[in-house]
């Protein structure tokens, strides 16, 4: 019996130096093959007393499964390395770059005007539109500015040739008109009418050429009209508007009496960061101010009842602000090393 | 408007700093834009007198001065300027003093001792001048410290007025408000009739009433038009930045700021007969000051005399004549104090290309009931600087068409909605009462008499304006608003421009923003039109017309880029075309329609390891305008569009309606526009109505079926030049309901087959909702689209 466990000691030793599958196959007929050591003991069986037969052959048999474990084992293994052979010959280099198309992107400043879009949409401000030539009505009378009023030269206009009374508009505002007039078109009928809250993004002109001025350039204009809407609303609107926007809750942000003949009362907002290049110091940003009623009576609206807010920013300069763009050409430039920046 | 604090302090006195007060103005609607303090920090300058002036022993240029600063004792000092004379009073720095970029010390200059420096203006910093000392007043006192003499601890406020603010036009007007905001009191410089000495005067008529509610005029003869103006006179104007240029028009310079009147003053000699304030006669012309020669409007108001039966002086309320005013020989004056509609005035300079300090102040509006003062403050200047004797004041007033001033009525509660903030009746009471202005109040309301100065009381809300900018924006606060919580619509059969903008930056286009306002050569070039809307100002030629499209825009981009080296651009912009267009209504006559356009022109790819380069063509382009409108069918027919070239252009239709255009730009423009870089990469573009993409159908079901499908693949020959659309739409329009889709996989002409032949090589899937199909089934289709195929388009199946 001490002769069956030298024998399994000696086939898993000789296994575990074999690193060739055909070897291994080699080695295991030595022990189990047809002449195979382990065979030749079963052979050796038939001529053993009846009662030591059952108990040597119980051994061999263990000794024949031992023998088949360690050689499963050892067959596994070199099949593992092999594949591991053949993968590691197979690898790549991972750090070359990737293949394809490239992606590109939106412009910085509709990037901002999305931003300022989604943030009053979760407060309930629907996104509306209106034309860029526009009817000097709209543009001027109807909110507020007749004909030679002092603030018109607040706007240098650009007028169209041969069309009186036609004009690129100066801002966004003429779409507070439009608005109301359709807004009260379609609900005019009822007893409480719905709010108006939307705001109004879109290209403006005005004839001006610096690093800080373009003839073209965008503006957004807000709007909420309702039976309970006050100052303090704007204030709280505004201001909340802004911390998010610039993600920052400690931004100062202050209303200074103005004016705009299309509010009153009417302010300026400023904004003063409280890090970075621009610390401490009050930034002009906004427009704002309660609806003046003669513009709510020219959008059809009764200004005893209902009241509302207006607010008029530029999207170029939060833009500007927000990610450190000193200078507003680059924005109509259309240089791709520029806009791909904000990819 | 800019000003000197000290001179505002000399009208109103606040224990506020300077940056204090600023503040305060600034909170108050009155904006300041700037704060420049007069002179540099220093110390240890004062007043001195030059006793003695000899020749410097060892230089030519230098003297040497025996100086009285006041110290007991005369100092020696070494001076270089030109103007050093015997008797002069000039500022001397003192050993030890602190001069902005040097401090005085006891020196020898070329071996004569020096104990000090006698100063220029400009080793001062306050001016720029180095003409020689500062020649200081001959009453001086020896031995002031020069602050305190030339007032030089004093700032310079500049203020951004808002159009509505004329009344803060005037150092009282700012005064008055400073008093309201801080509550300090106000001294304003009394004003007394002045006697008349003589009866010499001039009637005055007012034909032109509307323009002209009131004017005073008076003479004041016997005048010395050379006396020289005060120095705090001077001071305070050139600290406006208004040069003193002689007495009499210092005065009246001087007023206009101090009280906010624009005053005129005519040489009296030259006058003949009455004043006369009335229309332009036909033709009439008139030389203004500014050397301009005008033919008024029609509506314009003249001053007028009667020489030769009527003389235009003057433009009224915008600019004196040229052969009416004074000048250093003039002894009479005429003295004009008048009050002009801001409505009559308004617009009338601009029109005529200029702004005067007169007509910026009558269009936004002068206190009417001010004309009267400002002639007896101005004529009590005029006697104490030039002497003379004056006439009496002829006062002429249309009462009908002076400015009125309605009552207006303010109700407690609605300040309160309109700000949000429950004020008590007594506080809004405090706050108006601060203003000055005449009010009633019944239990909760308040009726308010505005005051001539004021032209921005018309309503309630300009009054809730008043209270909320005294109470202080500051003090409102600033809550979220509350409300229903109703959501918004989101209707899902519409996408956004925004959508569609991150679905090409998905597809590696750039989005860009071009001007609107094209070079016309643009508008006809890419789109041929010759009549494109224009702008009567445009600032530069080449931004003259609007757009129509965007492909100009695209094609300034990428030659823009080009120039910068980049090789590959692929830009889009969603923006307006416009035109002229007689059925367009929102604004009568122009279509504006908002379109989405795209252009790329060089490597199909970036530049990438194992990837052969290949420029982008036609069909990369048609795959991002197919991929924009995702499962809908387009279709593609031949297009002749000036941009594009004739054999590679396509109007796009959906449901048949032509929505927009592909194509390749026309090689004939490559040279024209700087494209010449791109070698024969040809720019693609496209244009597509942006409203045509903003719908999108809701998906529709279809039973996705559990049996396996047929897929057959069909070669046809076709003639050479037979388009893929028509016979595509043929075939599926035969094909019965299992055929699922059919899609060409492979077009061949070449080696094979004949010269005027092409191969289209169709891939087939059929399958059946019910069961699996027979291949005797899936054959009889096959069999159906090649007759189809044979019959209208003589297609051969391919062997």
């Amino acid at each position: 019996m001490q002769h069956i466990e030298q024998l399994i000691s000696a086939a898993t030793t000789e296994f575990a130096g074999v690193n060739d599958a055909a070897q291994l196959e080699q080695a295991k007929a030595r022990y189990l093959g047809k002449s195979g050591s382990l065979t030749e003991l079963l052979k050796g069986l038939g001529k053993m007393p009846a009662e030591e037969r059952r108990s040597a052959g119980a051994a061999i048999n263990r000794a024949k499964d031992q023998i088949e474990a360690s050689l499963n084992t050892r067959r596994e293994a070199i099949k593992r390395a092999a594949l591991e052979a053949q993968l590691d010959a197979s690898a790549l280099d991972i750090t070359l770059p990737g293949r394809g198309r490239g992606r590109g992107g939106l412009h910085p400043a509709i990037r901002t005007l999305e931003r300022i879009q989604e943030l009053f949409r979760s407060i309930g401000f629907e996104v509306a539109d209106g034309p860029e030539i526009e009817e000097d009505w709209y543009n001027f009378t109807a909110l507020n500015t007749p004909e030679n009023h002092p603030a018109r030269s607040m706007h240098d206009t650009f007028y169209l040739e041969d069309a009186p009374g036609v004009l690129l508009r100066t801002h966004t505002s003429p779409v507070q008109i439009r608005y109301m007039k359709a807004h009260v078109a379609r609900y005019g009928h009822l007893e409480h009418m719905p709010e108006i809250r939307i705001i109004a993004p879109g290209r403006v002109y005005r004839v001006d050429s610096d690093a800080t001025h373009s003839p073209m350039f965008h503006q957004v204009e807000g709007l909420w009209v309702g039976e309970n809407v006050c100052f303090a609303d704007l204030k709280g609107v505004a201001a909340d508007f802004l911390r998010r926007f610039f993600e920052s809750d400690d931004l100062k942000v202050r209303f200074r009496p103005s004016f705009f003949p299309f509010t009153e009362p009417s302010a300026e907002i400023d904004v003063a960061f409280m890090s970075g290049t621009m610390e401490g110091r009050w930034l002009e940003i906004a427009g704002c101010g309660m609806v003046h009623p003669n513009v709510l009576r020219n959008g059809g609206i009764d200004p005893e009842r209902y009241t509302g807010f207006a607010f008029g920013m530029g999207p170029d300069r939060l833009t500007m602000l927000r990610y450190g763009i000193d200078d507003l050409r680059l924005f109509y430039d259309g240089d791709l090393r520029f806009l791909a920046q904000f990819n | 408007m800019q000003f000197s604090e000290h001179w505002l302090r000399t009208l109103v006195n606040p224990p506020l700093s300077s940056q204090e007060l600023a503040h305060l103005l600034t909170m108050a609607g009155l904006e300041v834009e700037e704060m420049q303090p007069v002179a540099p920090a220093f110390g240890g300058v004062v007043v001195a007198q030059v006793l003695s002036v000899d020749k410097h022993p060892d230089a030519d240029k230098l003297k040497l001065c025996r100086v009285d600063a006041g110290l007991g004792e005369p100092l020696q000092i070494v001076c270089g300027a030109p103007n050093v004379a015997v008797g002069m009073k000039v500022p001397c720095a003192l050993v030890g003093a602190a001069l902005p970029g040097i401090t005085i010390k006891k020196a020898k200059v070329r071996g004569v001792e020096s104990f000090g420096m006698l100063c220029s203006a400009r080793e001062l910093g306050i001016s720029e001048d180095h003409g020689g000392l500062l020649a200081l007043a001959q009453d001086a006192l020896v031995g002031q410290d020069i602050r305190q003499h030339l007032l030089l601890d004093d700032t310079l406020f500049t203020l951004k007025l808002t159009p509505n603010r004329a009344d803060c036009l005037s150092l009282q007007g700012i005064a008055r408000e400073v008093a309201a905001l801080s509550g300090a009191p106000l001294t304003l410089p009394g004003i007394e009739p002045v006697a008349a000495m003589h009866d010499r005067q001039r009637p005055i008529l007012l034909d032109a009433p509307k323009v002209c509610p009131r004017y005073c005029g008076r003479i004041v003869s016997g005048v010395n038009a050379r006396a020289a103006s005060p120095d705090w006179m001077k001071q305070r104007l050139e600290r406006r930045g208004i040069r003193a240029i002689s007495a009499l028009v210092d005065v009246t310079n001087y007023v206009m700021l101090e009280l906010g009147q624009p005053l005129h003053a005519f040489d009296n000699a030259k006058l003949e007969g009455s004043i006369h304030v009335r229309y332009p006669l036909a033709g009439e012309q008139l030389l203004l000051l500014n050397e301009q020669t005008i033919t008024p409007a029609a509506d314009a108001a003249l001053i007028a005399d009667e020489h030769q039966g009527a003389r235009a002086l003057a433009l009224a309320g915008i600019m004196g004549g040229e052969d009416s005013g004074i000048s250093d020989a003039t002894t009479d004056l005429f003295l004009e104090s008048a009050f002009f509609s801001p409505a009559a005035i308004a617009g009338k300079a601009r029109a005529l290309g200029f702004s005067s300090d007169a007509s910026y102040r009558y269009e936004r509006g002068v206190d009417f009931r001010l004309q009267r003062a400002a002639i007896e403050r101005a004529t009590q200047l005029i006697l104490d600087i030039c002497g003379g004797s004056p006439g009496r004041v002829v006062e002429a007033v249309s009462p009908a068409h002076l400015p009125q001033r309605p009552p207006v009525k303010l109700r407690s509660a609605r300040a309160a909605k309109v700000l949000g903030i429950q004020l008590s009746v007594a506080q809004i009471e405090k706050l108006l009462q601060g203003l000055g202005f005449p009010l009633t109040r019944t239990t909760d309301d308040f009726v308010i008499t505005p005051p001539s100065y004021r032209y921005d009381i018309e309503i309630e809300e300009d009054l809730i304006e008043e209270i909320a900018r005294l109470h202080g924006y500051d003090n409102i606060p600033a809550p979220l608003p509350s409300g229903s919580l109703a959501m918004l619509p989101l209707p899902e059969e519409q996408r956004g421009a925004m959508q569609l903008r991150h679905q090409l930056a998905e597809r590696d286009f750039q989005e860009v923003v071009n001007y609107s306002f094209v070079d016309a050569a643009w508008e006809a070039d890419f789109y041929g039109n010759t009549a494109p809307i224009a702008l009567a100002n445009p600032i530069a030629s080449q931004m003259g017309v609007m757009r129509s499209g965007m492909i100009g825009g695209l094609v300034g981009t990428l030659a823009y880029n080009l120039k910068r080296r980049t090789k590959r651009v692929r830009v889009f912009e969603i923006g307006r075309g416009f035109l002229h267009d007689p059925a367009a209504v929102a604004v009568a006559g122009f279509h504006q329609p908002l379109r989405i356009a795209a252009l790329c022109a060089g490597p199909a790819d970036p530049e990438q390891w194992c990837a052969a380069t290949r420029n982008v063509d036609f069909f990369d382009l048609k795959a991002d305008v197919e991929s924009l409108f995702s499962q809908r069918q387009l279709s593609f027919v031949k297009l002749a569009h000036p941009a594009l070239h004739p054999g590679r252009a396509a109007t796009i239709l959906l449901d048949g309606d032509a929505i927009g255009m592909i194509g390749e730009l026309h090689p004939q423009w490559v040279q024209k526009y700087e494209l010449a870089s791109l070698g024969n990469a040809a720019p693609i573009v496209f244009e597509i109505e942006l409203a045509a993409l903003t719908h999108q159908p809701l998906p529709r079901y279809r039973e996705v079926s559990r049996f396996p499908s047929v897929e057959r693949d069909l070669a046809l020959l076709v003639a050479h030049d037979q388009p893929l659309q028509p016979l595509l739409d043929a075939l599926r329009a035969a094909a019965p309901a299992i055929v699922r889709d059919i899609q060409l996989f492979d077009l061949y002409h070449g080696k094979g087959i004949d010269d005027k032949q092409k191969s289209l090589a169709f891939h087939i899937v059929m399958q059946d909702t019910e069961k699996t199909l027979a291949d005797s089934e899936a054959d009889a289709v096959i069999n159906r689209l090649i007759e189809i195929a044979a019959d209208k388009f003589s297609a051969v199946l391919r062997s």
